[in-house]
């Protein structure tokens, strides 16, 4: 299988996160998910678990913090498959 | 100067609505007399408690309170060292020597709360390039001990074995690995699928750490855990517990049979780098802890009582987070946040203490009331209980059977 393209990435990651954007911002690359989005930490567990599920990656904790906007996580998710 | 606490405005708002409501404030709940293991005087009320963990009743045992007696009048009142400098006494030697007996492993180090003893093994067992794989409903001290080490943290759905195992597949294969578990989840009091949730890790070539806390004491043949009762003793690494809840002092420890353990007292940071537990506490603890080894009536009892209660409440038209009563903590579902802390209060009132939680402390976002019962209550004592649930109910309007209904 080819490796998706960081669009494909993000297209993905929109689709992942439009049942839980219960506030109905329009989902651009640099909307953040404190700000923008306001998901709280329960949220944030249940979008991380469908990411790694969706790509079949590990998408650590402990990388969360550095991960602010939409656009960041698809950079991590290509990079993680990369590996 | 940017005011640093001015982040913490919504709790501060939060906590001014409940009390506008006229509801006690639930951060200042003040025991102003202790009565017994179960009961205590509260704003000059006679309260049951129902919300302390002390599942065993040892608090008031007096063969634990003439132990710690003795210590502290032959050792002092503290040891005001850490264990590796001038803080190991010969009691911190006696109720490591207790733990290896009750648990039947070779090694046992005790910490000075439970807390610290989670922080210490999950952040020092992994470090970089490992991976710690938690529950997704994990105690903080889990979560805690996670950030403050290196490894790589991976969440697993909760009770979950399909979906550890899943992660457990996506990691490298040589990597080093640490699954924790809990036996009994506090929130839910929910028990963990140990059996087949060890099966998966050890399948994953991970190594295996269970928190006993809310377990140790009653669940098991010897109360040793879920660990014991699901028969997976010789698969489990790591037993962490605590002696602020069956045990009815503080403090906190970690068995094992790895012929290594003993390195971790020069590594363990939160081992180290804190003062020991003071000889009364360590001395009541040991006594304790052989007193519970051999404590097979209470442990009977205490599950009449939880099987009571919990039936008692569905009677009632409450609803339970778990269908059968699979541990000592019983949790009430409630609708949300307000209803919540009027019917805490309403017990209050009445003479009932319990505990309240909300998100995100609780799993599945909800509200919950939780009872926590003990060996020592009486059957008398859990009907009284359950009658003033129905009155506290009537007392805020909250209907009955209601949550039922509308699903």
């Amino acid at each position: 299988m080819s490796k998706p393209s960081h669009e494909d990435i993000l297209s993905t990651l929109f689709s992942l996160i439009a049942p839980l954007n219960t506030k109905g911002v329009d989902l651009k690359p640099d909307i953040t998910f404190a700000q923008d989005l306001e998901f709280d930490s329960l949220t944030v567990m249940d979008l991380v678990a469908a990411i790694e599920d969706e790509f079949d990656i590990i998408l650590p904790l402990n990388m969360l913090p550095d991960l602010e906007t939409i656009d960041q996580v698809a950079a991590a998710v290509s990079k993680i498959l990369e590996k | 100067m940017t005011d640093l606490l001015s982040k913490f405005d919504p709790l501060i708002e939060e906590r001014r609505l409940l009390v506008d409501h006229g509801i006690n404030d639930p951060f200042k709940v003040t025991m102003d007399q202790v009565v017994s293991e179960t009961e205590a005087i509260i704003d000059g009320r006679e309260t049951i408690l129902v919300g302390t963990y002390n599942y065993m009743g040892m608090t008031f045992n007096a063969e634990v309170i003439e132990a710690a007696k003795t210590a502290l009048e032959t050792a002092g009142t503290g040891t005001t060292g850490s264990r590796v400098l001038n803080g190991t006494y010969s009691s911190h030697i006696a109720v490591e020597n207790a733990l290896r007996d009750f648990y039947a492993m070779d090694h046992a180090i005790v910490f000075s709360t439970g807390y610290l003893a989670n922080l210490g093994l999950c952040s020092t067992l992994t470090a970089r390039g490992d991976y710690i794989i938690i529950d997704a409903d994990s105690h903080a001290s889990i979560y805690d001990g996670c950030a403050m080490g290196n490894a790589d943290i991976v969440r697993f759905r909760h009770n979950d074995p399909a979906d550890l195992e899943k992660r457990l597949r996506r990691l490298p294969e040589d990597a080093g690995k640490l699954v924790v578990l809990e036996g009994v989840y506090s929130m839910l009091g929910d028990v963990a699928p140990l059996k087949e949730l060890v099966k998966v890790a050890k399948a994953g070539g991970a190594m295996v750490l269970v928190d006993e806390a809310h377990a140790m004491g009653f669940i098991g043949e010897n109360g040793r855990g879920v660990t014991e009762a699901a028969g997976v003793e010789d698969d489990v690494d790591f037993i962490i517990g605590t002696f602020s809840k069956s045990v009815g002092t503080v403090g906190g420890f970690a068995v094992s049979n790895h012929p290594k353990f003993e390195v971790l007292r020069v590594v363990c940071r939160p081992y180290m780098f804190t003062a020991s537990l003071p000889p009364s506490v360590v001395a009541s603890a040991e006594k304790s802890i052989r007193l519970l080894k051999d404590d097979a009536d209470r442990r009977a009892h205490l599950w009449e009582n939880s099987r009571r209660l919990h039936g008692g409440l569905r009677e009632l038209g409450f609803e339970i987070a778990t269908d059968e009563p699979q541990s000592a903590i019983i949790a009430v579902l409630m609708p949300d946040q307000l209803t919540t802390a009027r019917m805490w209060d309403a017990l209050l009132r009445r003479g009932v203490y319990v505990n309240m939680a909300r998100p995100p402390a609780t799993p599945i976002g909800t509200f919950l009331l939780r009872l926590s019962l003990c060996a020592s209550h009486t059957k008398a004592q859990v009907d009284t209980i359950l009658e003033r649930f129905a009155a506290a109910a009537n007392d805020c309007g909250f209907t009955l059977g209601s949550q039922q209904a509308a699903e």
